[in-house]
């Protein structure tokens, strides 16, 4: 058993680069999928026995290479496949120069794009990042969305068959459009771990899809070392994850200002705060950026430090750069730190309407009228908040703000 | 690898889709002479359409032909002319169809177009 849980872990280390390897050779996820996953059974049937290979990502990609050619072979051959057969049985002859699977830097990401190109949905991309960037199984991705698996399959296949039959490029993305291509990237990673955060809280989730998410982005920052949004969004999770332990007990949530600081990861927020350093030296202003110096500032040792003055002119910049309810709505919090818990209502008013069934909305605007003396509104709103969410975890928090503040 | 590129804009707005015999109708053909000048090399057909209210809509139930007056359906954007792009991948059809002068306006709806000849 002990054996069997190390040999998956090394094979694991090796599914990405071996399943972009062949998707690059062959030009089709699902056959490389196919091909990837086969050769993946096999190390584990035959490694207790004959030993771990000494390059196992070498082993496994010649296994994957040989069922392909098996696999075209047997398939109506047309020319363009005989092409690709030809081109297979070069690259696995004892004289072709052994594959480094060390260094697949293009087929990664390449890989990384396709899965998440923004002509398939967000809820495919993330599907597909899981599955076939990381290798986990659709047992695993179907209890991560808290869906059968026979439907997470299901959207998988279609997920597949779109990259396929619509020729979503399975190469890079041109420079024009390479930013934005990006862009969607991270924004697939952070909803990602976000999804971890939400299923963690169904106390059912095998599968941990929040370090899931931050695996991702830190093989995406190794294969993108010159992108500055990417070491951001990277040290964001990490200041996120640093903290998650002291976020929450066994039976509500804790304040950012209430934590256990002692819980806190603190080798994380070292290492997102150098990561947050080379992300300033790469370019300034991005958004994850903006929101990993915010929580860079408030993961000091001493709360009463914090230094609300810098955080409310980052809030500031954050809505320049984006302007939605929700920050605006944590631009609030700030000022009310710095100005006054009346001058930051005055800032929440106009955003009821567009946050009118935002459970967090109406605990920012409780806590608010609270720390300002107008306690039957706040009580008011910690109710409406109360009615908002139905995370069990929140509501003893909400209804511990009412008795606490004898409401 | 072919894609076609179906143009949906709001027929009855006529700052988008003026009257020929209007001024605003010759910068939107010009419009549209760039962008068959530009992509011309990957385009293997296109075609404006006639407004909806010229449709007839067809169909054959046991045996007998049934025709209705007007669109398959009424939508707030109609169909108003296609492209059939040819070209490598999607990201290289989106590029081009993004050039189409009435997605600025509209939408511009890109769907491969299946060729059951290969393998």
């Amino acid at each position: 058993m002990l054996i069997d849980t190390h040999i998956a872990s090394v094979a694991a280390k090796e599914w990405t680069k071996v399943l972009s390897i062949l998707t690059s050779e062959l030009r089709d996820l699902s056959l490389a999928e196919e091909m990837t996953q086969e050769a993946f059974v096999k190390a584990i049937e035959q490694w207790p026995a004959s030993g771990v290979p000494q390059r196992p990502g070498a082993w496994l990609l010649t296994v994957a290479r040989r069922g392909a050619i098996d696999r075209l072979r047997r398939a109506s051959v047309g020319r363009e496949k005989t092409a690709v057969v030809a081109r297979l049985e070069q690259s696995i002859s004892p004289a072709a120069t052994a594959v480094d699977t060390s260094l697949v830097r293009d087929e990664q990401l390449q890989l990384i794009f396709a899965c998440c190109h923004p002509a398939l949905s967000l809820e495919t991309q993330l599907a597909l990042v899981l599955r076939c960037v990381l290798g986990l199984s659709t047992k695993s991705v179907a209890h991560a969305f808290v869906v059968s698996e026979a439907t997470m399959a299901q959207r998988l296949v279609r997920g597949k068959r779109k990259i396929k039959q619509s020729a979503i490029p399975l190469h890079m993305p041109d420079d024009a459009v390479l930013t934005d291509r990006l862009a969607v990237v991270h924004s697939a990673i952070y909803l990602l771990y976000n999804q971890g955060y939400l299923s963690g809280n169904q106390d059912k989730d095998p599968l941990d899809v929040s370090s899931e998410a931050i695996r991702l982005a830190r093989l995406l920052a190794s294969l993108m070392p010159e992108s500055s949004e990417t070491k951001a969004l990277l040290a964001l999770l990490l200041l996120i994850e640093s903290r998650s332990e002291a976020h929450e007990t066994d039976k509500t949530i804790v304040l950012l200002a209430d934590q256990d600081r002692t819980l806190w990861r603190w080798p994380l927020i070292d290492e997102a705060q150098h990561l947050l350093d080379q992300s300033l030296k790469l370019g300034k202003g991005g958004l994850y950026q903006l929101q990993a110096a915010i929580a860079s500032l408030h993961c000091i040792h001493d709360p009463e430090a914090t230094d609300w003055t810098q955080i409310e002119l980052l809030y500031r910049s954050l809505i320049t750069a984006a302007d939605t309810p929700v920050v605006r709505l944590n631009h609030c919090v700030a000022v009310a730190m710095t100005t006054s818990p009346a001058q930051a209502l005055v800032l929440l008013a106009p955003l009821e309407e567009a946050l009118n069934n935002y459970h967090y909305y109406f605990s920012t605007k409780g806590e608010l009228l609270y720390r300002n003396g107008q306690y039957d509104e706040a009580r008011q709103a910690f109710e409406r908040a109360l009615s908002l969410t139905q995370n069990k975890k929140e509501k003893a928090f909400l209804r511990n703000q009412i008795t606490k503040g004898q409401l | 690898m072919k894609y076609a590129a179906l143009i949906y804009s709001d027929e009855t707005n006529h700052e988008i889709n003026p009257d020929p015999s209007s001024e605003a109708f010759g910068p939107m053909m010009a419009g549209y002479m760039a962008f068959g000048e530009k992509h011309g090399a990957k385009l293997a057909a296109g075609e404006p359409l006639t407004p909806t209210a010229m449709a007839t809509s067809v169909q054959v139930r046991n045996g007998e032909t049934l025709t209705t007056d007007g669109p398959f359906a009424e939508t707030k954007e109609q169909l108003g002319g296609f492209y059939i792009i040819d070209c490598d991948t999607l990201d290289e059809a989106i590029a081009i169809a993004a050039d189409i002068p009435h997605a600025a306006t509209g939408t511009v709806e890109v769907r491969p177009v299946p060729d059951f000849h290969k393998g």
